[in-house]
């Protein structure tokens, strides 16, 4: 039985009180991405739609989810920014992307930053030149295997060609390196999001399926796609992994190389994990190299369990079962310990969330874990079906926003298409509750009542806040300080503040003790100076 | 090795950036705006550009950086954001309500050439800013010169927009800060207070970018300069500019517009440009300098005395900007240590020729501003011939790691400790928190890396 949390708490005032401040046209628009949940009957949102103008916005742009979330966590690709200084300085070390490389000789260009720096001259007479002599530049100074380079919007304005660049320089520089670009100006799209799209296009057509050796100790090859490694999730997930006995060939892209897009087509799943980043390349992975994909959440110590559980049944080996399940026992033991020390302290306690494509959905299940209850939450830069389920996507209006960006046609490849499991097979997974290919969205999994809303604005964010008072609230380092000066702490589910990792059976353990010291923070009850009570004042002023 | 790429070897580099010392005009203009009281700062391009900055300034303040955005799409990149920025300017008052919109541009607008002028007027005519209320803009192209310059339009459209001279001058004194700390400019007050001089000054991040916790998210704190003031400026009898590439432009603009005069002098870090501050104030206000203020001087040549064996002839590398390397290197100097490596992104005339100067007894000292002066060229420097210490932002962090060196935090930005928005660098205080921090880190490194036996109980 779904319990409605609008009963407990009256939710429903707020979508009435918020619109009421903004101008007409922008209430209208905005009341379409403020909904009820009814995971039942899920209602229709608004999402992926422009930003009105004037309204303070979490979002990014195209760039940022193309080189900043996307590429930057890979180690090994010396990636170059086209464009004046500024968007390659603060995607420099900004988001946390932790990597390991294999030894003191080994590629590592992550904590780099490498722009052309355009000026005025090159705005009025072109940049590629001065792109073409950085490409020559980084190749002297570094020899790296591959070069990427990333538009910036006044590149796409002056009509600067980034992939003939690319062209010119691998035929110019040969030895088998490898140079791409994107067309990620920042004003495409509406979000993000669009450079996600941009960037999983890119790593088909340029990096996927470069390399067929099959390497590895295990049997069992899996992808790990839309896991960027922010505080090491991605290390706790190998590690995990590892002691399952499941080869991990390609993680996209925390903690990559090169090498790991170049093979991901030898594997015989995907595992999507951030399904809106990097949907688009599982899909592709599917169609022309016949790799199925399922959606897995190693966020949370049952989500992992359960996700680890569909790998075994997908490859239906007894032995691996077996040693899932061994890993499983041994961790939800420590999982366990963990908990009960830290429950008592954190049941009961409201939470909101509002990051990303996945996180806001994902991070419920250790909230949920610690006995917490989600009262809100929204994603940054999602789309319909990553609320309502993929099941909507024939539903969705393309705008002129979206028909923006490239579609990519990936048809079977002739000789290395290979199907992983038959039509029957499939079924027959599909029948034990391996959803593949499919993801049911937030909405699926949040109670009856609760609010969503998409593209949270400050001033929304502010109502929330003093309606409901939550116990903590989750979004990024921009809301950060402005919520906590309200008195509520503030977790971030960008970058984890400076905690993590967060992702499997470990990374639950660290996230119940990190909810722990941020709801039993005492600071936040000393914020009246005694003078200032009211106690006190009484006493002194009145009579 | 976290910089493992980087070697001594030098190509000439005509076009790569590697690790910048410099970024994009608009985050200056953003910063220069949440100076003023009641303020919104406005970006107008795409979401990216005020999304980065915001995050920028909040890592380094800790603190609520508040900033709206044109939001362009694809289509207004096309047929230009005029209609973008109209809209923007009747959500914003509609919604967030500050008394000024401070609308600044970036490569994208700019790029397809709005004209910022004809969209506020139309916006003004078509009545969308409400009585009392202000749209305020400035160009800040981030194609052209770097953060700094951002910050010197964007000060430099305050003098635009407000400064307004009436038949009655005041006794009065501008200082127009260049871009510093809210604890920098906090001491400056200070100073001023202890000399009991009447200033405005601008922009101000006091009780802006350092507001304590109450419970209660202001908006629009209570600081920065007000409209009042800032319209009173040009009423003003003398204005002291504090470091030249960020607010000279200002400082001549408010005397051609105006008819105030002015002294521009290097922001007041270390000993002799907080000397020579001292000294322009008490000329141009007609007031003494007070002993507390002979004091709080005194106490910092007691402490670099008492210290002295540890600074002298100490080699650092230094990167920034150029209104504060030019004090900070020129203190170092004054401190007997040796700064052998400078660089700033930002293309500048002014620490050229004042490098040349402060570093003329150091043969071995090397400078270099502008294009390709990059952190990974500084780098490169120490790898050919070491330093004991290096003077920069967060990202000097990586460099410090790597060749086992201290650093001493300043410029922008610091996301990694606080305390830079608590303790000046500005006046005698400041230089004694800077010689206090310069010997704990040498201090530090001795205690955790001597011989047991070297380890000393007084030092």
């Amino acid at each position: 039985m779904e319990q409605d949390i609008s009963k407990e708490i009256d939710l429903s005032k707020f979508k009435e009180e918020v619109i009421k401040a903004y101008p007409p046209k922008v209430a209208k628009k905005r009341s379409k991405a403020i909904v009820y949940n009814d995971p039942e009957n899920r209602p229709v949102i608004q999402a992926n739609v422009r930003t009105v103008p004037g309204i303070i916005t979490q979002r990014g742009c195209t760039y940022a989810g193309c080189k900043g979330v996307v590429l930057g966590p890979s180690r090994d690709i010396v990636n170059i920014t086209h464009g004046p200084i500024g968007c390659g300085f603060y995607s420099w070390l900004t988001r946390r992307n932790q990597t390991r490389p294999d030894g003191p000789d080994d590629a590592n260009f992550i904590p780099y930053a490498f722009s052309t720096d355009i000026g005025e001259k090159n705005i009025v007479f072109g940049g590629e030149e001065k792109l073409k002599q950085a490409i020559r530049e980084a190749y002297e100074l570094f020899h790296p295997k591959a070069i990427a380079i990333f538009s910036t919007c006044p590149v796409g304005l002056i009509g600067d060609d980034v992939h003939r660049v690319a062209r010119q320089m691998t035929e110019e520089i040969g030895n088998g390196i490898i140079i791409f670009g994107f067309s990620c100006e920042g004003y495409r799209g509406v979000s993000q999001s669009a450079g996600h799209h941009i960037a999983n296009n890119g790593l088909f057509k340029n990096l996927i399926g470069l390399d067929d050796t099959v390497e590895g100790k295990y049997k069992y090859r899996v992808n790990l796609l839309g896991e960027y490694n922010i505080g090491g999730d991605a290390f706790a997930l190998e590690d995990l992994l590892e002691r399952c006995g499941i080869e991990l060939v390609a993680t996209m892209s925390g903690n990559s190389t090169l090498q790991q897009f170049e093979r991901a087509h030898t594997a015989d799943l995907s595992l999507v994990m951030c399904h809106r980043s990097i949907n688009y390349v599982a899909t592709m992975l599917e169609t022309a190299f016949g790799i199925p994909w399922v959606k897995a959440n190693f966020i949370g110590s049952e989500a992992t369990a359960k996700s680890l559980r569909k790998i075994g049944e997908y490859f239906g080996d007894i032995e691996l079962k077996a040693r899932i399940e061994e890993v499983i026992a041994e961790d939800q033991a420590k999982v366990k310990k963990a908990l009960a020390e830290v429950y008592p302290k954190t049941k009961g306690k409201l939470a909101m969330l509002f990051v990303g494509g996945s996180r806001a959905h994902h991070y419920q299940e250790l909230f949920n874990e610690l006995g917490m209850r989600t009262l809100s939450s929204g994603y940054e830069f999602g789309h319909r079906d990553d609320y309502e389920g993929r099941r909507v996507i024939p539903t969705i209006q393309i705008d002129a926003d979206s028909r923006n960006i490239e579609e990519i046609t990936v048809t079977k490849d002739p000789t290395r298409y290979r199907e992983r499991k038959t039509p029957e097979e499939i079924e027959t997974l599909t029948k034990k509750g391996l959803e593949f290919n499919g993801y049911d969205g937030m909405m699926s999994e949040m109670k009856k009542g609760t609010l969503i809303i998409d593209d949270l604005s400050h001033y929304e964010m502010e109502k929330l806040i003093e309606m409901y008072h939550p116990d903590v609230f989750c979004a990024g380092v921009k809301e950060k300080y402005c919520v906590q000066k309200m008195g509520i702490p503030l977790k971030q589910l960008h970058n984890y503040d400076s905690g993590g990792p967060y992702a499997g059976f470990e990374g639950a353990i660290n996230f119940y003790k990190d909810i722990e010291q941020v709801v039993c923070c005492t600071i936040w009850k000393q914020l009246k100076a005694p003078w200032e009570q009211k106690a006190y004042v009484e006493a002194e002023y009145v009579g | 090795m976290l910089l493992r790429h980087t070697t001594a070897k030098e190509i000439d580099r005509q076009a790569l950036t590697i690790n910048p010392a410099k970024t994009c005009q608009p985050v200056g203009a953003m910063y220069a705006a949440l100076g003023i009281h009641g303020c919104l700062p406005h970006s107008h391009g795409s979401q990216g550009c005020c999304a980065y900055h915001r995050s920028a300034l909040t890592r380094h303040f800790k603190e609520p950086v508040m900033a709206s955005t044109s939001s362009f799409s694809e289509g207004s990149s096309v047929f230009g954001g005029a209609s973008n920025l109209t809209q923007a300017i009747q959500t914003i008052f509609t919604v967030y309500n500050p008394d000024i919109i401070a609308v600044h541009t970036t490569c994208l607008s700019e790029t397809i050439g709005d004209d910022l002028n004809s969209i506020v007027s139309k916006a003004q005519e078509d009545g969308l800013i409400p009585e009392g209320k202000k749209v305020i803009y400035c160009n800040t192209p981030s194609y052209v010169g770097s953060h700094v310059t951002g910050y010197s339009n964007q000060v430099a459209a305050m003098v635009k927009f407000f400064s307004k001279a009436t038949p009655h001058k005041r006794n009065v004194i501008n200082i127009v800060n260049g871009w510093m700390e809210p604890s920098d400019q906090r001491e400056i007050k200070r100073l001023a207070k202890e000399m009991e001089a009447r200033i405005i000054m601008f922009p101000d991040m006091t009780d802006s970018l350092d507001s304590p916790l109450t419970g209660k998210f202001e908006m629009y704190p209570k600081g920065g300069v007000t409209q009042a003031d800032l319209i009173a400026t040009g009423d003003s009898k003398f204005s002291i500019g504090l470091g030249p590439e960020c607010i000279e432009d200002t400082c001549v603009k408010l005397d051609a517009k105006c008819h105030v005069k002015y002294d521009v002098v290097d922001i007041p870090i270390g000993l002799k440009a907080t000397d020579r501050f001292i000294m322009s104030l008490s000329h141009h206000t007609g007031l003494p300098v007070p002993d507390s203020i002979t004091d709080d001087r005194g106490r910092l040549l007691d402490m670099v005395a008492d210290n002295s064996k540890y600074l002298y002839g100490k080699r650092v590398a230094l990167f920034g900007d150029p209104d504060t390397l030019v004090p900070l290197v020129e203190f170092l100097v004054s401190l007997d240590m040796k700064p052998v490596y400078v660089v700033t992104g930002t293309e500048s005339k002014y620490f050229n020729e004042r490098m040349k100067e402060i570093l003329k007894d150091i043969p071995e000292a090397k400078y270099k501003s502008g294009g390709r002066s990059d952190t990974f060229l500084l780098h490169q420097w120490i790898k050919q011939e070491g330093v004991d210490m290096i003077f920069g932002n967060t990202y000097a962090k990586y460099i410090a790691r790597d060749e086992n060196i201290p650093l001493i935090r300043t410029g922008f930005p610091i996301a990694d400790r606080p305390g830079h928005n608590f303790f000046p660098v500005t006046g005698y205080v400041g230089a004694t928190n800077l010689v206090i921090q310069i010997l704990t880190g040498f201090l530090d490194k001795q205690d955790r890396t001597c011989l047991e036996e070297k380890v000393e109980f007084q030092m």
